[in-house]
């Protein structure tokens, strides 16, 4: 291995891949919100449509989302490393241990948290990241179509309406946005800390702001499901 | 008082252990943990059992030689406190406490409650120190060092290299030790020349040990008798950083 395989392949250069990547996930999630706004515009629709076929063909928006697929595989390569690494380096645990009494919960079960946003993204991706970029394609199936000023989009707001009838649906959203919040809660701050950006005066408003960062944005990303489910 | 104990029985480093439980009766609150498990040793004797394997040295909180998980806390329920240092008055009459070695792949157990800390020795080997060239003593405060400086150098050189950090951390991450060893010599002048192949080396020595990676829980720094600050690892990775950038090390 040279030097810079070496570096980020050390425990401190795997938690800095780590920092990196996550700060980087939380700038999308920032944008995805910004954009799901739309729905609420109440014009059945049309702005939401246009916002999304705008996302699907700008080149720009193509290229940071090959960018974005990085994000999430090293993030998720790293997680799965350093977890193994983590779990080898106790092989023998305690019989009676008390962690609550010097650590948060978050903190601890970053994986676990993790995990379930992982598969929550599998679900969210499936329902209308699929249909809406490759459907037609191999027998899947696509979005209605929908006309607006005499042209033709996909009508991935129909998708959205349908998807949050369900009640279980809606469950599965709103849980997996409370275990995003508990993940960043414990996360952005901590990415902070992994890259070495401390200081006195500094810091106590990057763990405040973490904190008001993370519950903002989940709470956004689940009024979502929750309005489409009660305005039916 | 009276208590029940329940110790971490092993009889060396290849064979399998096990608690076992002893009542342990007439106990002062006036002792110390360890003076109560020398009683209990006592007895033990007595009764021509083997007494428990335990690591202390000078038993006044200096010297990083005492360990033990008790009740599953590094050093036992009170915070910035060595093993030593804690009283049995922290404790109440018919109160059971279960007493572990530090548990990490990198510590492994001798024998009852002790455990191999060597690995620690071998980061500290690594680049844990200043070379100093022989020569005419240097005039006193020749060397300028604000007060700020000094004052954190001091702050992360008081870790006394117990390990109760790693015993702590969900990982048995060795972190905040290193990170303290680091930043110690990195933030004056004497340490700056070896800066950067001494967080390269020691860091490297680190994850040869087989210590886990850090979760920034605050786990370690919240047990750490000597209230050794997370502020030291964020240092290290800075200096870690800093040097894997720039330095001319290219193995």
């Amino acid at each position: 291995m040279n030097w810079f395989t070496k570096t980020f392949s050390s425990t401190i250069g795997r938690k800095i891949i780590m920092s990196i990547t996550g700060l980087f996930l939380c700038s999308f999630l920032v944008v995805h919100l910004i954009g799901n706004l739309t729905l609420f515009k109440g014009d059945d629709g049309v702005t939401f449509n246009l916002y999304s076929h705008f996302m699907a063909n700008n080149p720009i928006i193509r290229t940071m989302e090959i960018v974005l697929v990085l994000g999430f595989v090293f993030h998720i390569y790293d997680a799965l490393v350093l977890t193994r690494r983590n779990k080898t380096a106790r092989p023998v645990g305690y019989s009676e241990n008390h962690p609550q009494e010097n650590s948060t919960w978050s903190s601890r079960n970053m994986g676990l948290l993790g995990t379930v946003i992982l598969v929550f993204l599998i679900i969210h991706l499936w329902n209308f990241f699929v249909p809406a970029r490759f459907g037609g394609v191999a027998g899947l199936e696509g979005l209605d179509g929908v006309v607006i000023d005499n042209v033709d989009y996909d009508n991935l707001y129909l998708k959205v309406v349908q998807s949050f009838q369900i009640w279980w649906y809606v469950v599965i959203y709103v849980i997996s946005m409370v275990a995003l919040a508990y993940h960043l809660i414990h996360g952005f701050q901590s990415a902070f800390q992994s890259l070495g950006l401390t200081h006195k005066k500094y810091t106590p408003f990057i763990k405040t702001f973490g904190v008001v960062f993370s519950v903002l944005v989940c709470f956004g990303f689940a009024i979502i499901p929750i309005y489409f489910f009660f305005a039916a | 008082m009276d208590l029940t104990l329940k110790i971490w029985r092993q009889k060396d480093k290849n064979s399998a252990g096990q608690l076992v439980t002893y009542p342990l009766n007439g106990i002062s609150p006036d002792m110390s943990f360890l003076e109560m498990l020398d009683v209990l040793n006592e007895e033990l004797l007595v009764k021509g059992e083997e007494p428990v394997a335990f690591d202390h040295d000078c038993r006044e909180g200096i010297c990083g030689m005492c360990s033990l998980f008790i009740n599953g806390r590094a050093h036992g329920p009170e915070r910035g406190t060595t093993t030593c240092q804690l009283h049995m008055r922290h404790f109440n009459h018919g109160d059971t406490i279960t007493i572990e070695p530090w548990r990490a792949a990198a510590f492994p157990v001798y024998k009852d409650l002790v455990v191999d800390r060597s690995a620690f020795d071998r980061i500290q080997q690594a680049g844990g120190y200043v070379s100093v060239n022989t020569g005419g003593v240097p005039d006193a405060n020749e060397i300028a060092i604000p007060k700020t400086i000094a004052d954190k150098a001091f702050d992360a050189a008081t870790c006394i290299g117990c390990g109760a950090c790693v015993a702590a951390c969900k990982n048995a991450s060795a972190m905040l030790f290193v990170s303290a060893k680091v930043s110690q010599l990195a933030m004056l002048p004497q340490g700056k020349v070896e800066r950067k192949t001494r967080v390269e080396n020691m860091v490297a020595q680190m994850d040869i040990e087989g210590f886990g990676a850090c979760s920034n829980t605050g786990a370690c720094a919240a047990e750490c008798p000597v209230g050794i600050s997370l502020d030291n690892i964020a240092m290290m990775n800075r200096e870690y950083l800093g040097a894997k950038a720039s330095s001319e090390n290219v193995a």
